[in-house]
């Protein structure tokens, strides 16, 4: 058996190889637009970090990879999934190992959202700004995301 | 988390201490990590995409190297037709990134990215330029090991793994926080390739090996 290969940070140079045009579209042209930010523990946002999206799909997992510019900012395009939510993952410098967490659309929920503390529940759950979907990543602090041991 | 993997809290690498999360991670029940990796087609990877020594018109400067390894589940099956991406700083230690102010000279012939998709037999293979180790930041005098950046989709999302590749005997791996990140000595090896006299090319080319072992996952194929 052999031993498993450990995990180590994306460093602050990842752009060159992850990121492409056009990989944010978990669906091309998706009607369903998501926008966040990636903040750390000082509440400033993280400027490299990258975020994927894995998604349920009819036909497979859709997937989306997202590099964050200088305010953090992701964005995705996607359509509702019907299992509620999209798996979110966190790359980034300083992170040795990657971040999982959750986006649930608006109004879904599920078992595993329903066992989370009210406040807990609200990290996970988008929501609905001009026509867009917010989800904002926060790594640390009092209003930290939860995040999943994967 | 297993020990196999670096604590996400590491204060000798100062930027996990802003980032890494304070609470706990949540454990969700196994049947919710049931995601298969997005497919991808062979179409989408390009002819010269494994070659990082020939996406220029001329050749890079450095120490041309094959490097090849196998992408396996710690079961030891194969991971077949994984995407692997890798990419890496050039022989001077400089990467093509406008946030890496180096003084190194960057190589017009160069820019350090790479994909593979394994084949039946788990097997991917670069040809590339071994890459310079480089200062940073992180504390007085501080010097990144040469590596190669790798990341990995196994079959599941899972086995999703981002990790880095290192050469064999390098003085700087008792100084980097970064690989001593990693607790557990055995571990530590397995992110170092293996120098290969056999993969090594007469006249052309220094062979190395690496593989990768995720995570083993209770779904069927």
């Amino acid at each position: 058996m052999p031993g498993r290969t450990p995990s180590q940070t994306v460093g602050p140079f990842f752009s060159i190889g992850l990121c492409r045009a056009g990989q944010n579209e978990l669906v091309p042209g998706g009607s369903v637009r998501i926008v966040g930010r990636v903040l750390d523990g000082a509440g400033e946002p993280v400027p490299d970090a990258v975020v994927e999206l894995w998604q349920r799909g009819a036909d497979g997992t859709l997937w989306g990879r997202c590099g964050t510019d200088a305010e953090g900012r992701f964005e995705f395009l996607t359509e509702t999934s019907a299992d509620g939510h999209a798996n979110v993952l966190v790359f980034a410098r300083g992170l040795l190992k990657h971040l999982a967490t959750r986006v649930y659309f608006p109004g879904a929920s599920d078992t595993v959202l329903e066992a989370l503390e009210p406040s807990d529940r609200e990290t996970l759950t988008a929501k609905e700004e001009d026509g867009v979907l917010r989800f904002d990543v926060r790594l640390q602090g009092d209003r930290q995301t939860v995040f999943f041991a994967v | 988390m297993s020990e196999v993997d670096p604590p996400l809290s590491y204060p000798d690498y100062r930027s996990t201490a802003l980032r890494a999360p304070t609470r706990p991670l949540l454990t969700l029940p196994e049947s919710e990590l049931d995601l298969a990796s997005p497919v991808y087609g062979h179409d989408s990877i390009g002819e010269l995409d494994n070659d990082l020594t020939r996406q220029h018109p001329g050749e890079p400067l450095g120490e041309r190297i094959i490097l090849t390894g196998r992408v396996l589940e710690e079961d030891g099956r194969r991971v077949r037709n994984a995407l692997v991406e890798i990419w890496q700083a050039n022989a001077g230690g400089r990467y093509a990134h406008e946030v890496d102010r180096h003084p190194a000279p960057l190589d017009p012939n160069f820019t350090g990215a790479g994909r593979a998709l394994t084949d039946d037999d788990g097997r991917y293979e670069f040809v590339t330029v071994k890459p310079g180790a480089y200062p940073w930041k992180n504390h007085p005098n501080a010097w990144r090991p040469a590596h190669i950046h790798f990341s990995l989709f196994g079959r599941a999302f899972s086995q999703r793994l981002v990790t880095q590749m290192y050469f064999p005997g390098d003085p700087l791996f008792a100084y980097d926080p970064i690989f001593q990140s990693v607790r557990d000595a055995g571990a530590r090896e397995r992110l170092i390739a293996q120098f290969d006299l056999d993969l090594t090319q007469p006249d052309w080319a220094l062979g190395y090996r690496f593989d990768v072992v995720l995570r083993a996952t209770p779904f069927e194929e």
